[in-house]
């Protein structure tokens, strides 16, 4: 950081950021060491932290005998452009690859959530595809209106096949959805490719048309539910969220409805959505959804419209690039449902239980932010 | 011409007046120098003083050019250039100034005016010839003199700052937005910015969203001093867009400032708050 003022948060981030990298790889032996850490801290700083609260969580959940079945792990917008142009959001990336090889045990495999790139141009997403190769869990990749726009998913299906898929995996039924289809706002205002890539990449200009799943794909999907058992847990992952929360920023689903009513017969289902770069919780009836953290920086909660059951992050501090931005892993219980760990780069590690949703926010509520939130 | 600017032109055109429209697109965005008091010179060469009208000033005998006055010399001077100024606007309207702590809380409503206000001749408004102001094109007494004939026109004479015409109002409107039009296309565009790896202020702040103007100037944690809006805006040039920072009265500053502030309409000022 090239300013010579530390803010007592970047200090305080900074000293506990080696006590978080403990956190992540805990066994007994390495507990012993992290809260020797951890107590030097406390000790150092003269008061009691959050970073104790954290231990006594982790320690509970050493005992918990509620055991994940098996874990992945997910890395979601990075936003890459060309190296030479800008590697702040290269050495994010990097950042995320390093925390998912450095989990232990690894993962089955890992869910990118899409906008690899920023202006879908070759250069990013084959950087974006280069990169990943050095994720040692095999990678599932998933499209985001930033990789698709300049040439319709050309270049994207050449690296990473089509963007519509299903696969069983220990008895889940997992969906990966394209939900950034657009209507064709381009041709008609004569635009070249790169501007419409352009105006698509901008949040709040208004012109761009809301996403959608589309109705080729909603066929798709009623076709290749119909040979799953109702009682099979599915987890879907789609870019945008699959509801309703911010329209004039394409915060939005606009056939959300009918895609909700083809999962509606299943008994548990989890639907895994990027775009919103923010700790973002709801639940529809049967559906429960989480939103991923961004690699690359953190949208503001929306004005409107967030989901009740949202728990908000702290706003971001402007002075670390990293701080509002993670990436994380998913467990899956035995019961089909997920625990998800939000790994913020520069905050105590958050989850969002299962237990809290299925329990209609009574039970297991994430810790609410300290500070107060624009 | 790229896309942005041709959006922005378009906009403009758009929402520009016939005969206002050189004025509300030109004035503002380019750094021109503001108009200013020309007083006279003394015969003497005796110091002369100008009032903010523009156009009345005062010679102080026994002061030279250059020296300076005592306190008892600058209040005799400022208290008869206001009683020139109110000679030659005898129907003015005077806002109340409230009381300082009534200015921090800024209290909702404006008081009224303490003087009814009373008719009075349009001519008699504007500001006498000689001044500076009055050749520097846009000014306080364009279109004024026709204010009186506009019928049913709804006019509140006697306002300090001159009777002013619908035009007039539609080209302080234009303009202002003009402004903050520019504002909105530097906020979105990398470039215009100055920034060296491609990262706009929309990136983070769709729609100035997390921007809280209202809240400047306030306790910066992170640069241990007082910041005003200006100088984040400079921060994040700096750091996060990894540009050169702007100096206070650049255009592009002004402008993101404008636009920054036009998200936030309606919004309660609380300076200081975190």
């Amino acid at each position: 950081m090239s300013n010579k003022f530390k803010s007592i948060e970047t200090k305080y981030y900074e000293e506990r950021q080696e006590l978080f990298d403990g956190l992540k790889r805990l066994d007994r032996r390495a507990f012993m060491r992290v809260a020797g850490a951890s107590a030097g801290i406390v000790a150092g700083m003269g008061l009691v932290t959050p970073a104790s609260f954290q231990l006594v969580q982790v320690a509970e959940a050493q005992d918990n005998p509620e055991k994940p079945k098996f874990t992945f792990a997910y890395i979601s917008d990075t936003h890459l452009y060309e190296q030479k142009l800008n590697d702040r959001f290269v050495r994010s990336i990097l950042k995320a690859v390093d925390d998912v090889n450095a989990l232990d045990p690894q993962p089955d495999f890992v869910l990118f959530g899409g906008d690899l790139a920023q202006l879908g141009q070759a250069g990013e997403l084959k950087l974006g595809a280069q990169i990943l190769k050095s994720v040692k869990a095999p990678v599932r990749m998933m499209v985001g209106e930033h990789d698709w726009f300049l040439d319709m998913g050309e270049l994207w299906r050449e690296l990473f096949g089509e963007p519509t898929y299903s696969f069983e995996h220990k008895g889940i039924h997992f969906v990966v959805l394209n939900s950034i289809q657009e209507k064709d706002f381009w041709t008609e205002r004569g635009l070249t490719p790169k501007e419409r890539m352009q105006i698509v990449a901008g949040l709040d200009n208004g012109i761009q048309s809301r996403f959608e799943v589309g109705a080729e794909q909603r066929a798709w999907l009623q076709k290749d539910l119909a040979k799953v058992d109702k009682k099979t847990p599915v987890i879907v992952f789609s870019h945008s969220p699959l509801y309703k929360y911010y329209k004039p920023w394409n915060f939005w689903t606009d056939d959300a409805d009918e895609v909700q009513a083809l999962l509606k017969p299943f008994e548990k289902v989890t639907v895994i959505h990027g775009h919103t770069h923010q700790l973002l919780t709801n639940r529809i009836n049967n559906i429960h959804f989480h939103g991923m953290l961004s690699t690359a920086w953190p949208w503001p909660y929306a004005p409107e419209g967030l989901p009740s059951f949202t728990t908000q992050m702290n706003r971001a501090d402007p002075f670390s690039a990293f701080d509002g931005c993670g990436d994380g892993r998913m467990d899956v219980l035995e019961a089909g449902l997920v625990n998800k760990l939000y790994n913020l780069w520069e905050r105590n590690p958050i989850t969002v239980r299962a237990s809290y949703l299925a329990s209609n926010g009574k039970k297991d509520a994430p810790p609410r932010p300290k500070l107060p939130t624009y | 011409m790229n896309f942005q600017t041709k959006l922005l032109a378009g906009l403009i055109a758009a929402s520009s007046l016939a005969g206002g429209a050189a004025l509300a697109t030109g004035s503002g965005l380019k750094a021109e120098p503001l108009p200013q008091h020309k007083v006279p010179v003394s015969k003497e060469g005796n110091l002369v003083v100008g009032l903010c009208d523009g156009v009345t000033s005062m010679e102080v005998e026994g002061v030279k050019d250059g020296q300076s006055m005592t306190r008892d010399q600058a209040q005799a001077v400022s208290t008869a250039l206001m009683a020139e100024w109110r000679r030659k606007n005898p129907d003015a309207n005077w806002d109340d100034v409230p009381p300082p702590a009534k200015a921090v809380a800024q209290a909702g409503k404006p008081k009224a005016p303490g003087t009814p206000p009373a008719a009075v001749d349009a001519t008699q408004q504007k500001p006498s010839a000689g001044g500076a102001v009055k050749n520097a094109g846009q000014s306080a007494a364009s279109g004024a003199s026709e204010v009186a004939a506009q019928k049913d026109a709804n006019l509140q004479t006697g306002h300090t700052y001159g009777a002013f015409s619908e035009r007039d109002e539609k080209i302080w409107a234009d303009s202002t937005q003009a402004f903050v039009d520019e504002g909105h296309r530097v906020f979105h565009d990398a470039a215009a910015l100055g920034g060296t790896i491609a990262v706009s202020c929309d990136m983070c702040h769709p729609d100035a969203a997390n921007t809280h103007p209202e809240t400047y100037p306030k306790y910066q944690v992170q640069l241990g001093r007082v910041a005003m809006l200006r100088d984040m805006i400079n921060w994040c040039i700096q750091n996060p867009v990894r540009g050169k920072p702007l100096g206070d009265d650049d255009p592009k500053m002004k402008a993101m400032e404008a636009y920054i502030y036009a998200r936030r309409k309606g919004v309660p000022l609380e300076f200081g708050k975190h």
